[in-house]
């Protein structure tokens, strides 16, 4: 019965998108921070999707890594802020909020269409038991 | 299908099988339409259930596909069970940056469209089974 492995494949994909949904969450809190204590600003995440499976076979999906934008964050000239530099800078995250809210749409429609996906299998599950009724 | 009391339902549940098989087929797309470099598969669903109830179906398959442009042949694995030996490549409409090939529109449109079929063969094969236990009882 292959219906019962795509309950595996709609619930990895729903895992990722979930995870990625988180990833997002931090970004966007941490859009306004500025440089800590060690001079190093938060710096914005992307979520690294790779497929499951052998060859060709039908595959589910996983979060395979977690990458950091490197890209400089926003300097800002502000001298009576506590965390300038010595030439009066302040380093903030160089987290983009409109392509993270983007992102955030992106993820919720994929996880959506998961859910469906699960719901439609398992309907049609349903009806297979009562075969012969 | 030599037996006429259960061909037609033995027919429809090879048509069962490879829906079943394609809808797991998929939802493998629509779960990975955000991978980068992921590319849509699908197979061709008509010959593949000709292979499966043709005349040769039972014989074990003797052509061997040796290029993924080749169409899908479906035999029967050891145990009875239907297998895909090939699945193919969809032809991407609009490019992407990534390389992904999925087209979610066009996914989720197969899918409801497989999932209606798939209903419709357990109908057929409800019926059929209907209509023998009436022919049976006499009633």
């Amino acid at each position: 019965m292959s219906l019962d492995r795509i309950f595996d494949i709609a619930s990895s994909a729903i895992s990722a998108q979930g995870k990625r949904l988180n990833v997002v969450a931090s970004n966007l809190a941490n859009a306004d921070s500025v440089a800590g204590p060690d001079g190093e600003a938060y710096k914005a995440r992307q979520a690294v999707f790779q497929a499951i499976g052998r060859g060709r076979e039908p595959a589910g999906v996983r979060l395979a890594n977690i990458v950091e934008d490197q890209s400089p964050g926003k300097r800002i000239h502000d001298p009576s802020h506590p965390m300038a530099d010595a030439e009066g800078y302040v380093t903030h995250s160089n987290v983009s909020v409109v392509e993270e809210m983007v992102n955030m749409i992106s993820a919720s429609r994929s996880y959506q269409n998961n859910v469906e996906v699960m719901n439609t299998a398992r309907q049609l599950m349903l009806k297979t038991l009562r075969m012969g009724e | 299908m030599s037996n006429p009391f259960t061909g037609m339902i033995e027919f429809h549940s090879q048509a069962l099988a490879l829906r079943a098989e394609r809808q797991k087929v998929l939802a493998s797309n629509i779960a990975n339409a955000d991978t980068p470099g992921f590319q849509a598969r699908d197979f061709d669903f008509q010959a593949a259930l000709k292979a499966a109830t043709g005349p040769q179906a039972n014989r074990p398959a003797s052509v061997v596909s040796t290029s993924p442009g080749h169409l899908p042949i479906a035999h029967r694995g050891v145990d009875g069970s239907l297998t895909l030996s090939t699945l193919s490549w969809r032809k991407p409409e609009q490019p992407s940056a990534d390389g992904n090939t999925v087209d979610m529109d066009r996914e989720r449109a197969n899918f409801a469209d497989n999932a209606l079929r798939y209903e419709a063969a357990l109908r057929f094969i409800n019926s059929n089974v209907r209509t023998m236990v009436s022919a049976i009882r006499g009633e």
